[in-house]
């Protein structure tokens, strides 16, 4: 079943498979990883039915191997997202996600009086514990966990 | 590579300890012209005419010449110019910027904008680190040194940034801490797991009794009433948390009262004559400091 689904998208040649996202964080993933400015092939598939998720999206795209610093982004929206690299349509690596210790432009401050919700800033976050997953707003010191982390 | 003050945290204990020694010379000698020819920018986005005139003072007293706006509806902030464009341009024209925002996160902003240091006079409730340098130069006038003191922190221990800025700042110095406040306005765990990070004690209370005899320095804080949701709850609780003269009977001799300023009923008038009520000279204090901290980041101590 799972293999006929994944057949439904083309096969790759050489490139990068994200599998397993959340449905609903799909096109979120797009966005962060700037899909809409490359200009490769690029299949998405979304509400495909997923043993694990019930429902799941998947993205592939040809000829591209993203940075770990790209990679980890998704850690944050879909931490059990799975990352596989296919070179000559062999998976040829399966990547872990890792949150990383810091990240810029991906997370909205929580805090209304940060001043990074009234001025055009560019906000960066960094991670001082990873279970529950917490971070710092650079700007405003505040931290945030978990449930209240909101992606731009 | 210019330096900037925006938090307490940005400074190791060695420059805390430095600036502090400073901070002395500065009182014993204050008019020292280290700014001749120089041009002191004070940005306040919100009025703050204690800490303005503290540091104006501070300047003046260096030598230095003074521009700004005491309130940003004088500024061009109020025709929607960004934060950026206005740091930029005030960069240009002074050798440093002194700035009072209400949002936070906005000094460290500015730092990263400007061709020229920032010191932070407050962004909103997060950071005011001259208040933190002038509380610990406070403390240890007092006390001779800052290690293992018994420091009780009074009040709106929730929301109070002073108390925050002031509890990562002396955890350099193995203190036992003890915080007294209602249960709406305790100490947030954040700060809580700090000191436990770093091993460092404390008790909470919720009653201003005689635990305070064995205190050597009491931080009292003022309880605001927008705090609270329930007006009579603020009403019981402004009474409990407020320190009279007699409460300070058994009290060491060493022990001294400070308080940021404006103090509303969290401090009784009869214990303004008391030899160990300190908030009017923690005050004066502030200027020597902000003398140091100004002096450091233009380069002209080290």
């Amino acid at each position: 079943m799972e293999s006929k689904e994944v057949k439904m998208v083309a096969a790759l040649r050489n490139g990068t498979v994200i599998d397993h996202i959340p449905s609903d964080k799909l096109f979120k993933v797009v966005s962060i990883l700037h899909l809409d400015e490359l200009p490769n092939q690029i299949t998405i598939g979304n509400n495909l039915s997923s043993s694990k998720l019930g429902s799941k999206g998947i993205i592939k795209v040809s000829d591209k191997f993203f940075t770990d610093q790209d990679i980890n982004k998704i850690a944050l929206l879909a931490p059990d997202a799975q990352l596989n690299i296919i070179r000559d349509f062999e998976v040829q690596e399966k990547k872990k996600l890792r949150i990383p210790d810091s990240f810029e432009d991906i997370v909205r401050c929580g805090n209304p009086n940060c001043v990074t919700n009234h001025q055009p800033i560019v906000t960066r976050f960094y991670v001082t514990n990873h279970q529950p997953l917490t971070i710092r707003c650079h700007y405003c010191e505040r931290m945030m966990i978990a449930d209240e982390i909101k992606i731009k | 590579m210019q330096k900037s003050l925006v938090s307490i945290t940005d400074y190791s204990k060695d420059e805390i300890l430095r600036l502090l020694q400073h901070a002395e010379k500065f009182e014993q000698n204050p008019n020292q012209p280290l700014l001749e020819g120089k041009v002191v920018a004070t940005l306040f986005f919100e009025p703050s005419t204690r800490t303005r005139l503290s540091f104006e003072t501070a300047v003046n007293r260096l030598g230095g010449r003074i521009i700004g706006f005491s309130d940003a509806s004088t500024s061009s902030s109020s025709k929607g110019e960004t934060l950026k464009d206005t740091i930029k341009m005030v960069s240009n024209y002074a050798d440093l910027i002194v700035m009072r925002h209400p949002l936070e996160g906005a000094a460290r902003y500015a730092s990263e904008v400007a061709s020229v240091p920032v010191i932070n006079a407050g962004d909103g409730a997060n950071q005011h680190p001259t208040q933190t340098l002038l509380d610990l130069y406070s403390i240890q006038k007092t006390q001779g040194h800052l290690d293992h003191l018994n420091i009780f922190m009074v009040g709106d221990l929730k929301y109070g940034r002073t108390v925050h800025s002031l509890l990562m700042a002396m955890g350099h110095f193995e203190p036992n801490f003890h915080f007294i406040s209602p249960d709406e306005l305790k100490m947030p765990s954040e700060y809580k797991q700090f000191c436990d990070d770093r091993g460092i004690a404390y008790t909470e209370y919720n009653e201003l009794n005689e635990n305070i005899n064995i205190a050597d320095i009491l931080y009292m804080t003022r309880v605001q009433r927008e705090r609270f949701t329930d007006l009579m709850e603020y009403e019981k609780v402004k009474n409990v948390y407020s320190l009279k003269n007699k409460m300070l009977e058994n009290t060491r001799s060493n022990l001294r009262v400070l308080h940021p300023l404006p103090r509303v009923t969290e401090i009784d008038e009869d214990v303004d004559t008391n030899e160990k009520a300190y908030y009017f000279q923690q005050a004066l204090n502030g200027v020597f400091v902000r003398q140091a901290v100004i002096a450091y980041v233009l380069g002209f101590i080290s």
